[in-house]
């Protein structure tokens, strides 16, 4: 015998906070729902929303079921790190999880959603790790979508002290072919003096579900800072990336490889944010586009006054593998400092028919060709992680990805 | 055992430039063609390896006894037919050793791995044969090469692929005389009973190095005249101008 238990809305139910969660954290998840609620809806004439699909925002059949799984697979870490699903760390390291969780403001458009990823999150990732500690081995997390119209809202949260070093992967993927699902997933880099924190991406869901991850970046001084962003599933996402260098000599690089097809969309935002002096930026998002699949990049640099010496560069690369694709790029600067260095840029070229000629006429055939220049194309920024393992990573859901289009 | 051109006749956007080629080139020898510019020279090598731009009106090619003109340009690429091109296409993203290792792995029968310390070892080895440096097999085909390094890269890829008939279009120009003498030693490393070549050329310099068994003469279209190597030095000498003269002799 079954029980049917009738799931009401995620846009109608209010967050049920585990009951050993900190009262801080219950308290926290019952005002991001009154904000969640009081929020508007992105609206047309929002700039950050700018060649948006606001269709794709309503998620009003999606429930949470909770089938869906979360997978850890953890290398053998250093004394005193901390590294625990989010709900245990909830528990065992309430004050340290306090004290960074979801402390910067959405600011690329998604500020109602992420309210909501506040009240819902259940799951995901607790990284700490203490000054001077250096993890060599990725930690790697797999969110399973799983069930129909379920969602769900991983959170990742990952602290690193003066000169320690860590590197992690988000996989989302979805358990079956069919099911819709729903990911509203938020990830909080905060990167200490010195450090280096590497985080990385790779969106595989199935093509029936949706995703919008939030990405907050906090760059210490000296620190190197990575945010990498894969996308080959959904049939939409949105990805909204914040990098703000914050202390002096702060570096980072916000790094993406999409490669849409079919009716597939992509929208990305981006904010490099040089707030102190002496701070280096560098993003590079590549998509490469097939059949009649969409992708808009909205990218800023803002240079605030007293960052001087600031370097900053933004370029956005399109290939368009058929004519009937369709990229959006809006490159922007805002600059307050002198000495500054900064560069923004977007191209979007289709591949030449002298380079496919070249590869035939060495023996390849015009189909690997194609596949060898795009597959080039994105390796380029892949690389650009200088870390073997998640290059691995990275290209092996870049080959499954070229190996159905 | 011969690449043979018959009665070739070619546009481009319906402007006719090759007007009735004839040529025969046998395995085992080198045959040059010189001639002013706009003659139809490097037209000639472009049509015969298949590239779109060019309608082929009437005429045949064959190689080895088989028509080649109906098929497409990966395949008579892996037929055996190689250019080495006067202008090398830039790939960007495509590193050279995965470019060359993709060109033999396309030649070998479906399922068969390339066995990858074997290729190695055999590109190594062309490399030092042309002086190439190890970093080429990473870089990106062609991206930010000298011209040099372009020629050089042309000559590497026709040592590793092994064809039947070279095809070099003005491989010399844009060479020093260091590199001149260094894609001529690439390319004498390759003479053989089993494989013919056409070189294609503005100056007689390159046939200082390679000596061709037969030299003709191409102008406006055809081949207007044949001869030995000393054809070429005739060349050098009194230049094309007895073309304007009408002193064509027959080809």
């Amino acid at each position: 015998m079954s029980t049917i238990i009738a799931q009401s809305s995620i846009l109608e139910s209010a967050p049920q906070t585990p009951s050993e969660s900190p009262k801080w954290f219950s308290d926290l998840q019952q005002q991001a729902w009154a904000d969640f609620q009081s929020l508007p809806m992105p609206s047309r004439g929002d700039e950050v929303w700018r060649f948006g699909n606001l269709k794709q925002l309503d998620f009003s059949a999606f429930t949470e079921g909770g089938a869906s799984e979360v997978k850890f697979q953890i290398p053998s870490l250093p004394d005193g790190v901390i590294c625990l699903p989010l709900a245990e760390a909830l528990q065992s390291h309430g004050d340290l999880v306090h004290e960074h969780f979801m402390k910067s403001d959405a600011r690329l458009g998604s500020a109602k959603f992420t309210a909501l990823h506040k009240a819902k999150t259940k799951n995901g990732i607790f990284v700490y790790v203490p000054d001077s500690v250096e993890v060599e081995e990725p930690i790697e997390v797999s969110h399973i979508l799983t069930g129909s119209n379920e969602a769900i809202f991983p959170h990742t949260l990952i602290i690193t002290g003066k000169n320690a070093k860590v590197s992690v992967v988000d996989r989302f993927s979805s358990s079956n072919e069919d099911d819709a699902g729903l990911c509203i997933a938020v990830n909080d880099l905060i990167a200490g003096e010195g450090s280096k924190l590497t985080y990385c991406a790779v969106q595989e869901l199935n093509t029936n579900s949706r995703m919008i991850q939030v990405n907050a970046t906090n760059v210490g001084r000296d620190a190197h800072a990575t945010a990498f962003i894969a996308n080959t599933g959904a049939q939409w996402a949105r990805n909204e990336s914040v990098s703000k260098m914050a202390g002096e000599g702060a570096h980072s690089d916000m790094l993406s490889c999409s490669i849409p097809a079919g009716t597939q969309q992509y929208d990305q935002r981006t904010y490099q944010h040089h707030a102190s002096p002496h701070t280096n930026s560098d993003l590079l998002y590549k998509n490469t586009l097939y059949g009649t699949s969409k992708t808009v990049f909205s990218g800023l640099i803002l240079v605030d006054e007293g960052a001087h010496y600031t370097d900053a560069y933004q370029t956005c690369r399109n290939l368009l593998m058929e004519d009937t694709t369709e990229a959006n790029s809006m490159p922007g600067l805002e600059i307050n400092a002198d000495q500054v260095k900064c560069s923004h840029g977007s191209t979007s070229a289709s591949i030449s028919d002298e380079e496919i000629y070249y590869l035939c006429a060495r023996g390849i055939t015009p189909q690997l060709a194609r596949r060898l220049i795009a597959n080039g194309f994105s390796t380029d920024v892949v690389e650009r992680l200088r870390n073997e393992k998640l290059e691995t990573i990275v290209l092996e859901a870049i080959e499954r990805k070229f190996a159905t289009v | 055992m011969s690449l043979v051109i018959k009665d070739l006749h070619a546009s481009i956007e319906e402007t006719p430039i090759l007007k009735g080629v004839n040529l025969e080139i046998p395995k085992g020898e080198i045959h040059a063609i010189m001639g002013p510019n706009g003659s139809g020279k490097s037209t000639l090598s472009k049509v015969i390896s298949g590239h779109d731009d060019y309608e082929v009106t009437s005429g045949s090619v064959t190689l080895d006894g088989e028509e080649i003109l109906e098929k497409d340009v990966d395949e008579r690429s892996r037929d055996g037919i190689f250019l080495a091109f006067q202008y090398p296409a830039e790939v960007p993203g495509v590193s050279n050793a995965n470019f060359i290792r993709a060109a033999l792995q396309a030649r070998l029968p479906k399922g068969e791995e390339l066995d990858a310390v074997a290729y190695y070892k055999n590109l190594y080895s062309k490399m030092d044969v042309l002086e190439m440096d190890r970093k080429f097999t990473a870089r990106a085909v062609n991206e930010g090469f000298s011209g040099g390094e372009k020629k050089r890269n042309e000559i590497l890829q026709m040592m590793m692929l092994d064809p039947k008939y070279c095809i070099l279009d003005e491989t010399d120009s844009g060479l020093d005389i260091d590199a001149l003498k260094i894609v001529a030693k690439g390319v004498n490393a390759m003479r053989s009973p089993d494989r013919g070549f056409l070189i294609i050329t503005h100056y007689q310099r390159l046939l200082d190095y390679i000596q061709p068994d037969h030299v003709h003469v191409m102008s406006d279209g055809q081949i207007v005249k044949s001869g030995d190597k000393s054809l070429a030095l005739e060349l050098e000498e009194s230049g094309y101008d007895f073309l304007k003269e009408g002193e064509l002799a027959n080809a």
